[in-house]
């Protein structure tokens, strides 16, 4: 591969590695890869017949000539890491579909806007936002049209919050049906957003009495829509354009969108054109037929859209390798609670018998992603490794089997938040273990 | 620049921001309720977008009516490339016929026979959202014919039926007490750290 030839000068000591082993990608992994190398040499005495540092061509010619307007993008080493279509449960079609953002390449917290998973419903719109409009009308006292212009205008604020599909984890419940933490988890990513509260244009209005539940309709041609308690649309809803300091990407919703901290992803309406006031729920199709979840006794769950806290290791994680034998490798992964900040984060390399904390990678914000790292002494035998977070409210996240307890896990089951575990072989290769 | 606060009898806080040389500007606290953004626009503006239907009830059905027979004509030039003979599962989707007692098995089959508790709901999405490359082209009559007519392919409605607002709403669906409201947390696991149950095999 392409991105592998970023090692011919300066890496020709470590052996040819797996698309997907750590210490093969990325600055950190990269770095990592640097330090073995250089503690295997400083273990031993330096060979006599060490070859001089060849000077790299960088250092000896111009660089690339500075473009005089740009939007930069990633270096061409890094080509592998992409946002990609599921490709376990493959969609027959391209407009309703989802594309999954790669965890195992997620450095830091936030989810670069190229990355940012995406689920739509008819494919994606391409608005212009000089003449998008969102009305809100319904129970309510004056029904209002709001320009890009009005939006904009406003003071606004910027929050930090992970996004997560209700069906994120939705093939591998029970059998181990997919291979990379893209493809088990990457319906999740996270951003800062930036907007308004939903509130301030819901006051421009003025609620009617007895107002309970607000209707969010999408500008796709899905005309995709979801029914809202009002006493969530009121307290922390926010109408956002913005999304790590750029406006939204259009498969995010551009111009404007709802975004609703802690639920799943679906509700949070894209190309957001219409909010509409009622006394009570609509039960559309996207809240009865689908992100609904099946229970004993043939019954739906309805309305569930908390995500729950939930975690996992990205790596090292499956479809990786332990490439450098037994000894230190770090664990790191993700944890995210939809109801409040990460308090701990255990890790058990020996499939659940025994747990130790890992370190909460500062900041840890509410319902926000929380980086965790664990250092780990690989023996270099047979081992699974899995993560388990405890977030504000106490919540421990649950074993599948604690959830199969209480849940039918019959068909597409949404709202996995199931402890996560990974296997290492002794050859170091890592797979998937959900059982 | 220098920001003083000064609390005034009379007209409570207010902020004075003063810069040397430049004179000194004032501003009772501001909140966003003073930018006024957006306008008033009526119901018969809105008119076009208000296309939701509240399906417990109904209200939001437009006027006009649609038979079985005419959904399926209107099925068989629309909607069966993607969606299969009678709506038995096409090259883009699965059936939208049956399931109906299927909930109890292990195989649940979700159609909106067997799946929506509420009869205008599949009313409301095809309006909305069908046929997925020209959505919102059909007329109210149309979406009642195809309504009729899925709902027919599941026994719901006799193959003579003529579907209106009032007719639609009055079908008992079979789901319509299927579903309970979010009851989590419901796992309740605990914090093990010695000796633990290992991770299911």
């Amino acid at each position: 591969m392409d991105h592998r030839k970023s090692s011919r000068r300066g890496r020709e000591g470590l052996s040819a590695e797996t698309p997907d082993a750590p210490g093969s990608h990325g600055r950190r992994n990269f770095l990592k890869g640097g330090l073995v190398f250089a503690g295997a040499a400083a273990g031993t005495s330096l060979s006599a017949h060490a070859a001089k540092l060849a000077v790299p061509a960088s250092n000896q010619e111009m660089g690339r000539e500075m473009e005089l307007k740009a939007y930069g993008v990633p270096s061409k080493y890094e080509a592998h890491v992409t946002r990609n279509r599921t490709d376990v449960l493959v969609n027959k079609q391209k407009w309703s579909d989802w594309s999954m953002t790669p965890l195992q390449h997620q450095i830091g917290i936030i989810t670069p806007n190229g990355l940012v998973y995406e689920r739509h419903h008819a494919g994606v719109p391409d608005i212009d936002p000089a003449n998008h409009m969102l009305v809100v009308h319904g129970m309510v006292k004056q029904p209002m049209k709001f320009t890009m212009d009005d939006i904009m205008r406003l003071p606004s604020e910027s929050k930090f919050h992970f996004m997560e599909c209700s069906g994120n984890g939705l093939t591998d419940w029970k059998a181990p049906k997919s291979k990379t933490v893209q493809q088990t988890h990457g319906l999740l990513s996270c951003a800062q957003w930036t907007g308004v509260p939903l509130s301030w244009l819901i006051d421009r209005a003025g609620l009617a009495d007895g107002a309970k539940w607000l209707l969010l309709e999408g500008a796709d041609g899905a005309a995709h829509a979801r029914s809202i308690p009002i006493d969530k649309a009121m307290n922390d809803t926010m109408i956002v354009y913005g999304m790590n300091g750029e406006m939204l990407r259009p498969e995010n919703g551009y111009p404007l969108r709802a975004f609703i901290p802690g639920w799943e992803g679906n509700v949070s309406v894209k190309w957001l054109r219409r909010i509409k006031v009622s006394d009570k729920p609509w039960h559309l199709r996207s809240e009865t037929a689908r992100y609904t979840d099946p229970m004993p006794e043939g019954k739906w769950r309805q309305f569930s859209m908390v995500m729950e806290c939930k975690s996992v290791i990205t790596s090292p994680s499956g479809g990786m390798a332990l490439k450098h034998g037994p000894g230190a490798y770090e664990i790191q992964g993700f944890a995210w609670s939809g109801n409040g900040t990460i308090k701990h984060v255990d890790i058990t390399t020996d499939g659940g018998k025994t747990w130790q904390e890992a370190r909460l990678e500062d900041p840890v914000l509410d319902r926000c992603l929380t980086r965790f790292r664990f250092l780990w002494n690989w023996d270099g035998g047979p081992a699974k490794i899995a993560s388990r977070a405890v977030d504000s409210t106490g919540y421990v996240q649950p074993t599948v089997a604690d959830i199969e307890k209480r849940r039918a896990l019959t068909g597409f089951v949404q709202h996995h938040n199931g402890i996560f575990p990974w296997s290492i072989a002794p050859s170091g290769e890592v797979a998937n273990a959900i059982a | 620049m220098r920001l003083h606060k000064i609390r005034g009898a009379a007209l409570g806080a207010f902020a004075v921001v003063a810069a040397a040389g430049l004179g000194a500007s004032s501003a009772l606290a501001l909140s966003q309720a003073d930018f006024k953004v957006g306008a008033p626009i009526s119901a018969e503006e809105i008119a076009p977008w208000d296309i939701d239907i509240s399906t417990s009830d109904g209200v939001g059905l437009p006027p006009g009516k649609g038979s079985v027979a005419d959904g399926a004509k209107i099925f068989a030039e629309q909607c069966v490339s993607c969606h299969g003979d009678k709506a038995a599962g096409g090259s883009m989707y699965g059936s939208m016929v049956g399931g109906i007692g299927s909930f109890t098995t292990d195989k649940r089959k979700l159609t909106p026979g067997s799946m929506y508790p509420y009869a205008p709901i599949l009313f409301d999405y095809i309006r909305r959202a069908m046929p997925m490359t020209a959505p919102q082209s059909l007329t109210n009559e149309q979406v009642y014919a195809l309504t009729a007519y899925i709902y027919n392919l599941n026994g719901l409605v006799p193959d003579d039926a003529v579907l209106d607002a009032k007719s639609l709403t009055a079908i008992k669906m079979p789901n319509r007490d299927g579903f309970i409201v979010d009851d989590r947390p419901d796992t309740n696991a605990k914090r093990c750290m010695e000796n633990c149950p290992p991770i299911k095999e």
